[in-house]
């Protein structure tokens, strides 16, 4: 059996959620063992946090790691697992930016984006993704016999709960040279625009579906008659387009929001975008049936949104 | 600079619903295009080549109709094209395709790689695996690059609508976020004009590649079928008239605060 390690992600000394859903997947691939692996400068919270869900914690602590380089990161990590484990990391611009040249350095399999665990079968190990945008599902059988790196999203699957009481091991001086040709200068974050939209109580959120600029107009009127209370958003694609600023992208590359109702016009509900929706009531238009906004919305309408979006500022002004 | 860019040829679903054939996708409905980062990626290649001098290169792991894609690459501005293209290397997995691609680099000379941050299976892993096995530095999910000298300051997007800002060293491999630019269009004259250029085809032998170490004999990670899931309990569809439906939805809206 593999041995079975967990890439722990955490800011100021707090450990991210997924990391209880690591150690659950390590689980569910047949793990009885799991260690944790937190990296940084100054890591003890983070290290005896991550304890609680791992049975091992090991700690890598220096000044090179404190901010997650994944150059850097990957050389550290690279160094401590034995050949043959298994590594878990949490889906998202991290593990991306990590996680691939990983398997190459420890010579083993790359699952990213796992949205399923079915099991392990000898050295065969069955996930469930998804592929073209999330419209489709698929089976991946993985040769695991010398390893693997796998990525999982987030809210794949359930946490474990905590009270492991894992002990701390210092690896710090077995992680070798951590030198890279990258060097991390600095996080700019986005200067705030015209609009806000995560006061607004109403979003009238467009995605692809709008297809044209000119169509934008449309989600302008609705947005009208509904009143003050309401604000238009949208996916990343407009933005993309320029058709929208970025200060109106829902998202985890953009914002997260809180409205009442968010109104999900022609936006099919990739894992990303849903992720920047926090409560309210989600109300999804899309002409596709298998969008996967129906899975996560309260309430579904199978439309063309060109034709629903007139229609429903028409009935509101005539309310 | 010399840059060498890595383009895919991918099924275009839109947001159209997608049909399938028992376990696997329904060829007769799909038609191919370039996946949309790669553009991007093709887009800032140019623009860096206009900028500082430099030659642009696309590379494409591909059958015989990934051909066209290179051709439109080509004609926003790519100089060169390279098409690697055997039956061996059908049903790669990503380090498959990312060890061809590695064979293809060392047969060139080049500063700056990229590829798009992903394509159509979604891993968007060959960037970050084509970077390892050269030992080259690697940023994955770039928004913004800035030309210096023998590197480059480049922007990551990241969590929350931030940018990490980092300095790579030449050379090296990058993969596009989509929105870094504005991918110039091409029109069917452009295409036209670069229809008749001779495209280099690499195969394994030429590439000097044990054809065991890619392809579906060397692939460890394999897709087994597509399948839509079972829906889930999921939205509660408002069924009806057009008419019928918006004043269910008017009712929601009122007794959410909305109206």
């Amino acid at each position: 059996m593999a041995q079975f390690f967990a890439y722990v992600q955490h800011a100021d000394g707090v450990i991210e959620d997924t990391a209880a859903e690591l150690a659950a997947a390590a689980k569910a691939m047949g793990a009885d063992s799991v260690t944790a692996i937190v990296t940084g400068a100054g890591v003890d919270a983070a290290a005896s946090a991550a304890g609680e869900f791992f049975n091992e914690v090991y700690k890598i602590d220096n000044e090179a790691l404190a901010y997650p380089n994944a150059e850097v990161v990957r050389k550290a990590v690279a160094a401590v697992v034995p050949e043959g484990s298994v590594v878990l990391m949490s889906h998202g611009t991290f593990s991306m930016d990590m996680a691939p040249g990983l398997s190459v350095k420890t010579n083993s399999a790359y699952i990213a984006d796992v949205t399923g665990i079915d099991g392990v079968d000898g050295s065969t190990l069955k996930v469930v993704r998804t592929e073209l945008g999330g419209n489709v599902s698929t089976h991946v059988h993985a040769d695991i016999a010398n390893g693997a790196v796998i990525t999982l999203r987030p809210g794949a699957v359930e946490p474990v709960a905590g009270g492991v009481g894992g002990a701390v091991a210092d690896k710090t001086a077995d992680a070798g040279d951590l030198s890279a040709k990258r060097k991390f200068i600095e996080v700019v974050t986005p200067e705030a625009g015209g609009v806000d939209i995560t006061k607004a109580e109403i979003l009238v959120s467009v995605g692809r579906g709008i297809e044209d600029e000119e169509n934008i107009e449309l989600a302008m009127e609705l947005k009208e008659a509904i009143g003050s209370k309401a604000e238009v958003s949208c996916s990343r694609p407009i933005v993309d387009a320029k058709w929208l600023e970025h200060s109106r992208q829902v998202g985890t590359s953009g914002l997260t929001v809180k409205p009442n109702v968010y109104l999900a016009l022609g936006i099919s509900g990739s894992f990303q975008h849903l992720g920047g929706i926090k409560g309210g009531i989600l109300i999804a238009v899309n002409k596709n049936p298998n969008a996967p906004i129906f899975q996560a919305a309260d309430y579904g309408i199978e439309a063309d949104i060109l034709d629903f979006i007139p229609a429903l500022t028409e009935k509101i002004n005539d309310l | 600079m010399e840059i060498l860019v890595c383009v895919k040829n991918v099924p275009d679903t839109g947001e159209e619903e997608i049909e399938l054939d028992g376990n696997d996708l329904d060829y007769d409905e799909l038609t191919y295009v370039v996946n949309e980062w790669d553009n991007y990626a093709v887009e800032e290649a140019i623009q860096i080549a206009d900028k500082v001098g430099g030659n642009v290169t696309v590379v494409t792991v591909g059958d015989e109709e990934a051909d066209e894609v290179l051709r439109r690459e080509m004609a926003m501005g790519a100089g060169n094209a390279i098409h690697l293209e055997d039956e061996a290397f059908e049903n790669s997995d990503a380090k498959g395709v990312a060890t061809i691609l590695k064979a293809a680099v060392d047969k060139g000379k080049y500063d700056l790689i990229l590829t798009g941050a992903q394509a159509d299976a979604g891993y968007g892993a060959v960037g970050g695996m084509l970077a390892a096995m050269l030992d080259y530095p690697y940023a994955s999910l770039v928004n913004k690059i800035e030309a210096g000298d023998g590197k480059l300051t480049v922007g990551r997007e990241i969590e929350g609508g931030n940018t990490e800002m980092n300095e790579i060293e030449l050379p090296c491999v990058l993969s596009i976020q989509t929105g870094i630019n504005e991918p110039r269009y091409v029109g069917i004259k452009g295409i036209k004009q670069v229809s008749g250029v001779d495209i280099p085809k690499f195969a394994a032998s030429d590439l000097g590649l044990d054809e065991s170490s890619v392809g579906e004999e060397g692939a460890i990670v394999k897709r087994q079928d597509y399948f839509i899931p079972e829906a889930g309990e999921g939205a509660e569809m408002l069924e009806g008239s057009d008419d019928e439906i918006i004043e269910k939805l008017i009712e929601i809206l009122k007794a959410n605060g909305g109206l």
